[in-house]
């Protein structure tokens, strides 16, 4: 049923790679929303003219 | 050499109903974890008795004082403490447990308990000292005593310690070998979990630590709008934690109780991916009508970003009730479109709580998530109590009783103790989730007829000059939410009563198998593949989701029609 297969010989694909990574996922998970989001956001807000 | 396996035999015991393997020191951490969830659920939940029958104007339970400070016990303790305790337990059960290998660093572990349990219970006393009721968010310049934010700190750290172990216990399964190829779909939507939960954590800390110094003199000021900004970081991705840990909960209960395999594990795993991407930027909804920010910034974080985690949901939401639909079907309820799910064991608590989490989730809370996103229509309702009955359908309905049905399975294995108050047992999850729904149904209700969410009176008793008149309705959604929150509490007091009873007085099981099988035997390929493989096909599923989208669309132009009326173009 499941697509999921870890006997497949072959090279590893780069998005298994990816997924198998759990410590380049937590860097991602966490670097991305501090620049979208917290970055970003205090950019805005400390730039906001004073009057 | 002899010594060591004689030694590993005494850490370790293998549970005689469903083959799992538990390290002694983690069996003890996720017990302890998810005792200290249950009695804060029960603290909470006794504070939302009292916010419930308040909030009903008829009854007005509490004046002003008591109803802020019972208000910010209430979400601490529901909120942070009971879901973060348990989510803790959760981890170190997908680890540990699921990998079958040893805990990393159990005294780290018991270290970051011990700050958890001192930060919450620091917290309750704090707050019940009455001068602290700023409520779950604390903006600042609103202040409370130094201590309120020690103690957040204080737990908040326990619970970063308690991730690290989990990463930590991945390394030791990796090293030890006691899995092989890429993580099982289960602990890996856990460590999407303990992924945001890092992210979370650490945005807390970048805010309660200054708000901490400013508390006791040593910061000048803190700005307003970043503080909003920083700690919606916190206060929102600490939902999202939620999220990730309940939909593998979901995933979990499916394998547990039909041997169900995920549809597709590359599908499922790409959209804990987008979670790990996407899901905190919903923060940013709080800050829609917030001046500092630009229409760029807030658009970009709650709609086009936010939508590919909302996407991510709603595969989730395919995958799992499709996986449990196939399995059925490949177990002989092939008959027309809905008997797998008719023939589903409705009366296990463990079933019916997840499947009523799911569809709560979905139907109310994913549905409305999305409305409140949309930059314009988020006017609508925005600090209304609209938003309660939002986080309501998705915090409690969906991951609250997601994780009371995954207890009722855990006591037995966990604590070898059988459940007792079975016929109760067996009504619960429907007690909790209908209450629940109608509470989080008439939360918003009110909210879109504008009842503001922070308010202890929408008469304005005693403000000396506000008149304004909200429509009769809106009384009468106040008194049914009051009835739907006795409902839910007596739901959830009985689940209280139920688990911590079993704990003390279920029989004990030992080494003795159930009755019952405990856990289901996977579906074997043979079984997908027979009848011409008509498993594969889920047309049950395929309904549910059409009918969702139909609701999702209506509602969602239903709220645009809603804001024309609002603002009339002539």
């Amino acid at each position: 049923m499941s697509d999921h297969d870890s006997d497949q010989s072959g090279p590893v694909p780069m998005m298994q790679k990816l997924l198998d990574n759990p410590f380049l996922l937590l860097f991602i998970g966490v670097a991305s929303p501090a620049l979208i989001y917290l970055v970003w956001g205090l950019a805005e807000i400390f730039t906001v003219p004073a009057r | 050499m002899a010594n060591t396996t004689q030694m590993l035999n005494t850490v370790f015991r293998t549970c005689p109903d469903t083959g799992l393997k538990f390290h002694g020191p983690a069996e003890n951490l996720i017990k302890a974890n998810a005792v200290a969830a249950v009695v804060f659920l029960l603290i909470g939940g006794t504070f939302g008795l009292l916010v419930g029958l308040t909030r009903w104007q008829a009854v007005h339970l509490l004046g002003a004082e008591d109803f802020y400070l019972v208000l910010t016990a209430h979400g601490l303790n529901v909120l942070i403490f009971w879901l973060i305790f348990f989510e803790i337990a959760v981890l170190y059960f997908c680890s540990a447990v699921l990998l079958g290998c040893r805990i990393a660093t159990p005294k780290w572990a018991w270290a970051g308990f011990a700050l958890m349990v001192i930060g919450a219970v620091m917290n309750n006393v704090v707050v019940l000292q009455g001068n602290s009721s700023v409520m779950m968010t604390s903006y600042a310049p609103m202040e409370a005593p130094p201590l309120f934010y020690l103690s957040l700190i204080l737990f908040a750290v326990g619970a970063l310690i308690g991730c690290f172990v989990f990463f930590g216990t991945l390394v030791v399964a990796k090293n030890d070998k006691s899995y092989e190829g890429s993580l099982p779909l289960v602990t890996f939507g856990a460590m999407t979990a303990a992924i945001i939960a890092v992210f979370t954590i650490v945005s807390g800390a970048i805010i309660l630590i200054p708000t901490f110094l400013w508390s006791v003199g040593l910061v000048g000021e803190i700005d307003a709008l970043a503080y909003r900004l920083i700690w919606w970081a916190f206060g929102h991705s600490s939902q999202q934690i939620n999220v990730a840990a309940h939909v593998s909960v979901w995933y979990a209960i499916a394998a547990i109780l039909f041997g169900a395999r995920p549809l597709s594990e590359k599908v499922s795993r790409t959209a804990f991916l987008m979670y790990i991407l996407f899901l905190q930027l919903a923060s940013a909804h709080h800050l829609l009508v917030d001046p500092g920010v630009s229409s760029n910034f807030k658009m970009f974080n709650t709609s086009y970003a936010m939508y590919l985690a909302v996407m991510a949901s709603m595969v989730h939401g395919l995958t799992v009730p499709g996986s449990i639909e196939a399995a059925q079907r490949a177990r002989g309820h092939r008959a027309g479109m809905f008997t797998w799910l008719r023939k589903a064991p409705w009366g296990n608590p463990t079933f019916s709580g997840m499947f009523i989490s799911l569809v709560g989730f979905g139907f109310l809370g994913g549905i409305t998530g999305v409305v409140m996103g949309a930059e314009q229509i988020n006017l609508l309702i925005h600090n209304t109590l609209y938003v309660p009955g939002h986080f309501h359908a998705t915090v409690v309905l969906g991951t609250t009783l997601a994780f009371m049905a995954l207890t009722y399975w855990l006591v037995p294995v966990l604590f070898r103790r059988e459940i007792i108050f079975k016929g109760l047992a067996r009504w619960q999850p429907y007690l909790f989730g209908l209450g629940m729904t109608g509470v989080s149904l008439f939360l918003m209700g009110a909210g879109t007829l504008g009842v503001p969410r922070r308010h202890w009176d929408i008469g304005f008793a005693g403000t000396g000059g506000i008149t304004h008149e909200f429509p009769a309705a809106a009384y009468t959604m106040l008194a049914l939410n009051g009835l739907s929150v006795i409902v839910a509490v007596i739901g959830g007091a009985a689940f209280c009563v139920i688990i911590v009873g079993s704990l003390l007085f279920g029989r004990k099981l030992g080494d003795q198998k159930m009755e019952q099988a405990w856990i289901a035997k996977p579906v074997t390929d043979e079984e997908y593949n027979a009848n011409g493989g008509s498993a594969y096909a889920i047309p049950g599923t395929l309904a549910l989701a059409m009918i969702f989208f139909v609701s999702f669309a209506l509602y969602y132009f239903i709220n645009w029609k809603y804001l024309a009326e609002t603002w009339g173009i002539s």
